[in-house]
């Protein structure tokens, strides 16, 4: 089954193209990471994915074949947006009980043992938590949900290292305990390096690269994801001038 | 650190019924309780100013009425008590601005701020269906402030109500239309109605905008344009008004126009004041110039009699009091539907919206 599937999809605001005649197939059961350089369209391809924005051109279903945004994907499907959308004047409590009842499933038991383990107390008002406690919030609202599939948009990219450090760490216990497929959008690659299998790279709204890490760097003969990418982004300009 | 592990996931249901309404119940409170308690407590404190205000009011009303006989310096006494007490009411802008004040505060900011803050990436995504969400919303506090606008517009007709009887002008006594432009919109349907439409309004313009700030301006100015546009051009056109001829029209009528003819030529105002004034020289008496305008009054009205006797008439374009309610009603329906209207737009821009 394929979590996310895209043919010719693309997306316009105003004049300019997000993103371009992108066809691609994410299969489950992976950690896929969707690098690029900032503008990439990574959001956009993020957003399409999650229902929040309608493509311009081409399609994408989720799930294996359910539209992005139908109850069906909404339901499988948690995101976690980037800097971490919070009802800031909601504590912790409120925030779990809102989460919970918008959604068919929620594991209650989960998000409070979780918070507890983290030590955020529930009382605290949501915006009164520092940076990397409102992503771990955010994050155990998404995990709570059982979902399918794990939607990141940046998740660490306003993060301290420790705090990155243990926001990857809960990822990757998810991905690997319970199955979640997992797809997380980043610039900072080296984050990605110890938990992803499946790569996407995208630049100027275009795919450039998919397919799994191992694979890809066999291919290539690169050492590191980091490395691989690197090449494939430092080539895009030279194609362009041709 | 060790991340904890979830049980194992259910197995899929394909037939899924959309997630029950009322979930969104306590939802709305959570997130609303500021706004609505505060709607609530400002209301409410309001109606308890009015309360006492009204319980004088209405006392000097009783003792005015029932005071006798008629015209002994006591009952002028009790008469101008009455009719002498103003308070912030009388220019009744303050209870003007209240539905106005609830449609930007509570209806502007309610996906303003959503947009604002990117909280709409969370609950947008939700497995309860973004439009669906907008709607419960929508929904639950346009009924809730239209709901504590119509209990509130009960103790303002409660207050109001002495200066509506019929019969206060033959008293001497102040009346006024509830016709009033000031006070035909805090009837019992148009108050309400009015609010509700400010809070459709704001969420339309909270959409549309996606600030705050700028969403509760742009509320407050296309309220106030409507609200003046419809008091001062559209309601007089609700029903066709009637045309009189009689000088005795009752104080609960809407007088939309006045002029004299005379021999089926309509007569311009200066000609008429030409006509006029040495007509009201000759009947005015010489009097004490404390209550001279009570005796203007009667001046005015005798000189008018005189001039129906000698070829001229008086017509007056009216609205009758009697057609009050069904101007109340027909105002209180056009305002829903186009509530409902607006609140549809929101829906659908909800719905459309690219993130």
């Amino acid at each position: 089954m394929n979590v996310v599937e895209t043919n010719g999809l693309g997306k316009r605001y105003g004049g300019t193209w997000a993103l371009r005649e992108c066809t691609l197939s994410v299969p489950a059961g992976h950690v896929t990471a969707l690098v690029g350089p900032n503008g990439a369209g990574k959001t956009t391809l993020l957003n399409l994915a999650v229902g929040l924005a309608a493509p311009s051109a081409g399609g994408v279903t989720v799930l294996g074949g359910a539209p992005a945004g139908s109850p069906a994907a909404l339901d499988g499907i948690a995101f976690v947006a980037q800097d971490t959308p919070l009802y800031k004047n909601l504590s912790v409590a409120d925030m779990i009980y809102v989460t919970r009842q918008l959604n068919r499933r929620f594991d209650q038991q989960y998000a409070h043992a979780r918070l507890a383990q983290l030590g955020i107390p529930p009382k605290r008002k949501a915006g009164k938590l520092s940076g990397g406690q409102q992503a771990q919030l955010a994050l155990t609202l998404a995990l709570a949900r059982r979902p399918r599939l794990l939607v990141l948009d940046e998740p660490v990219a306003m993060l301290d290292p420790i705090a990155r450090h243990d926001f990857m760490a809960t990822v990757q216990a998810a991905a690997a305990a319970d199955g979640v497929s997992v797809l997380l959008s980043s610039h900072v690659l080296t984050e990605l390096e110890r938990v992803a299998s499946y790569l996407v790279l995208l630049a100027r709204g275009q795919v450039r690269l998919v397919g799994q890490v191992s694979d890809l760097l066999a291919t290539s003969r690169q050492a590191s994801l980091e490395e691989l990418a690197l090449s494939y982004l430092r080539e895009t300009p030279a194609e362009v001038a041709k | 650190m060790t991340a904890q592990t979830m049980p194992a996931q259910p197995a899929e249901d394909t037939t899924q019924r959309p997630l029950p309404w009322q979930r969104m119940a306590g939802v709305i409170w959570r997130q609303h309780r500021f706004a609505l308690v505060s709607v609530v407590a400002l209301l409410g404190a309001i109606a308890v100013y009015l309360w006492i205000l009204g319980s004088s009011l209405h006392n000097a009303y009783a003792a005015a009425v029932a005071c006798h006989p008629v015209g002994s310096p006591a009952c002028q006494d009790a008469v101008n008590n009455f009719n002498g007490i103003g308070n912030f009411l009388s220019n009744d802008i303050i209870v003007q601005v209240l539905p106005a004040a609830i449609g930007a505060f509570v209806g502007a900011p309610l996906l303003a701020r959503e947009m604002e803050t990117g909280t709409f990436r969370y609950t947008w995504t939700q497995g309860f269906g973004r439009w669906r969400w907008a709607l419960a919303k929508l929904a639950a506090l346009g009924l809730a402030v239209t709901v504590a606008a119509e209990l509130f517009s009960l103790v303002l007709g409660w207050y109001y109500q002495p200066y509506f009887n019929t019969g206060n002008y033959a008293l001497a006594l102040n009346e006024m239309s509830p016709f009033n432009s000031g006070l035909f919109d805090l009837g019992r349907v148009t108050f309400a109605a009015w609010t509700l439409a400010a809070f459709a309004i704001g969420a339309l313009a909270g959409m549309l905008i996606r600030r705050v700030v700028p969403a509760i301006a742009v509320t407050l100015a296309v309220y106030a344009g409507l609200a003046f546009a419809v008091g001062g051009f559209l309601r007089e056109h609700y029903l066709t008004p009637l045309v009189t001829t009689s000088l005795n029209l009752p104080g609960s009528a809407w007088v939309l126009g006045q002029w004299w003819t005379r021999g089926g030529v309509t007569l311009s105002q200066a000609t008429m004041v030409q006509v006029m004034d040495p007509i009201f020289a000759r009947k005015i008496p010489a009097v004490p110039s404390g209550d001279v305008h009570l005796f203007k009054q009667e001046a005015l009205a005798s000189s008018m009699q005189y001039l129906t006797k000698h070829g001229y008439t008086y017509w007056t374009r009216y609205q009758p009091g009697s057609r009050f309610w069904p101007f109340q009603w027909i105002e209180g329906g056009w305002l829903l539907a186009l509530s409902v209207l607006l609140i549809a737009a929101t829906i659908w821009l909800v719905r459309r919206r690219a993130a």
